[in-house]
């Protein structure tokens, strides 16, 4: 597998670039990844809905739909896409450190 | 070795919806959310019976097509009989709320805060009689064809 230096540490990633363990993601990661995307900064409104992904990826092993983040995660839909602008479910999922989302909605 | 030819890849797509059946309009909805999911702009053109998807009575009233409809499996005699249409509908709608597809007034509301634009044509909107009331909010004009044509600018243009 292929790995990569992110934020000092020696990481290992998947085809899609994404992290290849979501146990190594720590914030540091997050922020790192975040810029590499054109997000500069990580506010509550980002760490939320990160923090959303991330335990719903733990508890039931796929990462949440865009509805489902809408609803759930404290972020409503207008400001997903404004935080992460040009591809929503698929940047927070990177910067989550989890892997490329697979649902189509 | 071969070279593999670079695409660019599509920024734009202007999505015409001109059935007025749960399975007509549900592609286009879904094709227009999944382009603003990957970050390309999305419009939305709703025609002929497809325009039943933005008429405020009538949005949540849309039903599965039983009748002439060959992907069913069910015979056109048997698709006829009442309440099939509404049996198959409700079917549909428990397997699409399981992959977490919302219903038509809140898959509109989802487009919009997506940042899709939706448009009504004009031509539907004078056969069916309907006025500029009739529409849901989150419809941003009624344009005439040649309007679409323009406003599709650069646009992957996908009829459904």
């Amino acid at each position: 597998m292929e790995t990569r230096v992110i934020s000092g540490k020696t990481i290992e990633i998947d085809t899609d670039g994404n992290l290849a363990d979501h146990t190594v993601w720590d914030e540091n990661i997050a922020l790192e990844l975040a810029k590499e995307l054109g997000i500069d900064e990580l506010t509550d409104g980002h760490k939320k809905v990160i923090h959303y992904l991330r335990d719903e990826y733990k508890s039931s092993g796929e990462i949440p739909t865009m509805r489902k983040i809408g609803k759930k995660s404290g972020v409503d839909m207008k400001e997903l896409y404004k935080l992460f602008p040009d591809g929503p479910l698929k940047k927070a999922a990177k910067i989550s450190g989890l892997p490329k989302p697979k649902s189509c909605v | 070795m071969t070279e593999e030819t670079k695409y660019e890849p599509i920024k734009k797509v202007s999505i015409v919806i001109s059935k007025g059946s749960l399975d007509g309009i549900y592609p286009g909805l879904i094709m227009a959310n999944g382009a603003r999911m990957e970050g390309i702009e999305a419009m939305v053109f709703f025609t002929f019976f497809g325009l039943e998807t933005i008429i405020k009575k009538r949005m949540n009233k849309i039903k599965v097509a039983t009748v002439g409809n060959p992907g069913m499996h069910i015979p056109t005699i048997i698709g006829a009989i009442p309440g099939m249409s509404s049996f198959a509908t409700t079917m549909m709608k428990k397997e699409m709320d399981k992959l977490d597809i919302p219903p038509v007034d809140e898959f509109i509301e989802m487009l919009s805060a997506a940042g899709a634009k939706l448009y009504a044509c004009k031509a539907a909107m004078d056969m069916f009689h309907y006025k500029k009331e009739d529409l849901i909010d989150e419809v941003e004009a009624i344009l005439t064809v040649g309007e679409f044509y323009e406003l599709s600018a650069g646009a992957q243009i996908i009829f459904t």
